[in-house]
């Protein structure tokens, strides 16, 4: 009986093991599929070719990706200076100035932004943004522009949730301390409390930045997808997820590799994003 | 001339409460368009129909089905090895090499992009396993994406439960399993059925992943070979391919009303699982 009980405690223990072990071995197959089916034309065609490449044509031999990797940076950076600014004044808003109540009700409302699909933003730009970017601006409206807006709204979430984690960590003491000393709320925020929250602050800009390089189903809808890089906000672009998206379902041969290898470009892109993220996040925690 | 601080501290405060009212404003406006454009679509006729002339008329009712079993399936496989993912770390071992290799593993696939997933989900599950496009495909690449939700959510409901609970059973002579299956699991439902719910609000708005690996046939799937549409899918390839305004509007009034309602109900349960314990 008792050696019944032990073999079952001992086999549940290994069972959860392996369960435990499949997160990993998840991620290395999708890195090795991936990288076994991308690397190759790295090595036929020349790394430099593709990643320096201007020209996509896989069809017939060219597999430039330089416009697409730039164009991702592009509309990434746009997220950002659109997203970053809003989202911040939110975090500070919800941590430091609304009421308790108004506090319970925004947090929840502005995480279901998140859950709304990307597709459903893409529908949306392409209906109300894109038209008002070509009739106030001029160019086709899908541009550079209407992407930025709406990857900048998707990745509010993001941004708010993360800043708001840092902020209201600060300890109290440093605001009890800075008010004591005289200083206004606002001069506590600016001096004391987003300086120590700077970190977390950081990472959540990092993590946006991740979820907006890798967002597509939006980005296809609203980017114009022009194979080059854009010379102004104006001009629509191709985004290395848009790429793949656009093509991988009547790609064959050499032009299927062609895809993975951007799949390869993108995965390097957001593994650095994240370690970078984790490594503010961590050494936000050992202080 | 140099402004006072106080008054610069009212600017300020002017400022963000017009930001923060204006984001939550943008909330407010893309629910209502989706809500009032689409309202007049829904009807039960467009639910419980079948799609005529590729959606332009007729219902949706395929595309919910085939959103059900995905979203279903995926959390049957997602959920025991997320959950038991958890309970190792939480019950079985201390912070190690090993636990912190696991925590790599679990972070990095929740950074990977959905078309990331897409593009394994297509080659190794559609082409290298031979299933085509089909719902297993989709359900396998939905069960690694939603994966590391589950682990997260049940990790932190596994590791609120309090001290004495466990102390109580061990002391009553439980062995581990019987204390996790009986007392700590129980304990922390309310938190890992959280976690599964976003799961499935992920698994009914994701399309990137799904259009590569379930595909997007317009039939009911019948079986797990058989390809299938989401509502999601469907409503990307009505809107992008303008094949019908009408019936896009509608089938994004459907979804995005269930994605709100499915990740309300996730925000209330883990509410109520926070007040209980503290």
């Amino acid at each position: 009986m008792i050696e019944k009980s032990l073999f079952k405690e001992r086999l549940v223990k290994w069972v959860l093991v392996l369960f435990a072990l499949s997160s990993l071995l998840f991620l290395f197959l999708i890195f090795m599929f991936i990288f076994s089916e991308g690397l190759p034309l790295f090595l036929k065609v020349g790394l430099f070719k593709i990643i320096g490449g201007s020209k996509w044509a896989p069809t017939k031999g060219f597999f430039g990706i330089f416009p697409m990797i730039i164009s991702s940076f592009l509309v990434t950076f746009g997220a950002l200076v659109i997203g970053a600014p809003m989202g911040l004044s939110c975090a500070i808003y919800l941590s430091e100035y609304s009421g308790k109540k108004m506090k319970m009700f925004l947090k929840p409302a502005l995480e279901l932004l998140a859950g709304i699909p990307s597709v459903v933003y893409g529908f949306l730009g392409v209906i109300y943004i894109v038209p008002l970017v070509r009739d106030y601006l001029g160019g086709s409206g899908f541009s550079l522009l209407s992407t930025s807006i709406i990857l900048g709204v998707m990745i509010l979430p993001t941004i708010i949730s993360i800043t708001f984690d840092s902020l209201v960590s600060v300890p109290r003491t440093y605001r009890e301390g800075s008010l004591a000393m005289g200083a206004t709320k606002w001069q506590t925020i600016y001096k004391v409390i987003l300086p120590s929250a700077k970190s977390g602050i950081l990472a959540s800009f990092i993590l946006g930045m991740g979820r907006a390089i890798g967002e597509t189903m939006a980005v296809i809808m609203i980017a114009g997808n022009a194979l080059k890089i854009p010379g102004s906000i104006l001009d629509p672009l191709r985004t290395l997820t848009g790429n793949i998206a656009l093509e991988l379902s009547y790609a064959s041969g050499d032009h299927r590799l062609g895809l993975f290898s951007t799949g390869v470009v993108l995965m390097v892109i957001i593994m650095l994003l994240n370690y970078v993220a984790n490594f503010g996040i961590k050494r936000k925690i050992a202080k | 001339m140099r402004i006072h601080p106080r008054i610069i501290n009212r600017i300020v405060e002017f400022g963000l409460n017009i930001q923060a009212f204006f984001t939550v404003g943008i909330l407010v406006v893309i629910v209502a368009i989706i809500f009032f454009k689409g309202f007049p679509y829904v009807n039960p006729e467009f639910i419980f129909a079948f799609p005529d002339d590729m959606g332009r008329h007729g219902g949706i009712f395929p595309s919910i089905v085939g959103t059900m079993q995905l979203a279903f399936l995926s959390i049957v496989f997602a959920t025991p090895l997320g959950v038991g993912t958890a309970v190792f770390l939480t019950e079985y071992t201390r912070e190690s090499t090993f636990t912190k290799l696991i925590r790599f593993g679990v972070e990095s696939l929740a950074g990977i992009p959905s078309i990331l997933y897409g593009l394994f989900g297509f080659i190794f599950f559609v082409i290298k396993l031979g299933m085509g496009w089909s719902l297993l495909a989709g359900v396998l690449t939905m069960t690694i994406m939603i994966l590391p939700t589950i682990i997260r959510t049940s990790e932190e409901a596994i590791r609120s439960v309090p001290r004495q609970l466990r102390i109580v059973s061990y002391s009553l002579s439980a062995t581990k399993w019987e204390t996790i299956k009986k007392v700590i699991i129980p304990a922390a439902a309310p938190g890992i059925l959280t976690g599964i719910m976003l799961s499935v609000g992920r698994a009914v708005g994701e399309t990137a992943a799904i259009i590569f690996t379930m595909g997007s046939s317009l039939r009911l799937p019948l079986s797990l070979m058989d390809s299938g549409r989401t509502m999601a899918v469907h409503f990307y390839i009505l809107a992008r391919e303008g094949i019908s305004m009408e019936k896009a509007y509608g089938t994004a009034l459907v979804l995005v009303l269930s994605i709100l309602s499915i990740n309300v109900l996730a925000y209330y349960v883990m509410h109520k699982a926070i007040s209980k314990y503290s």
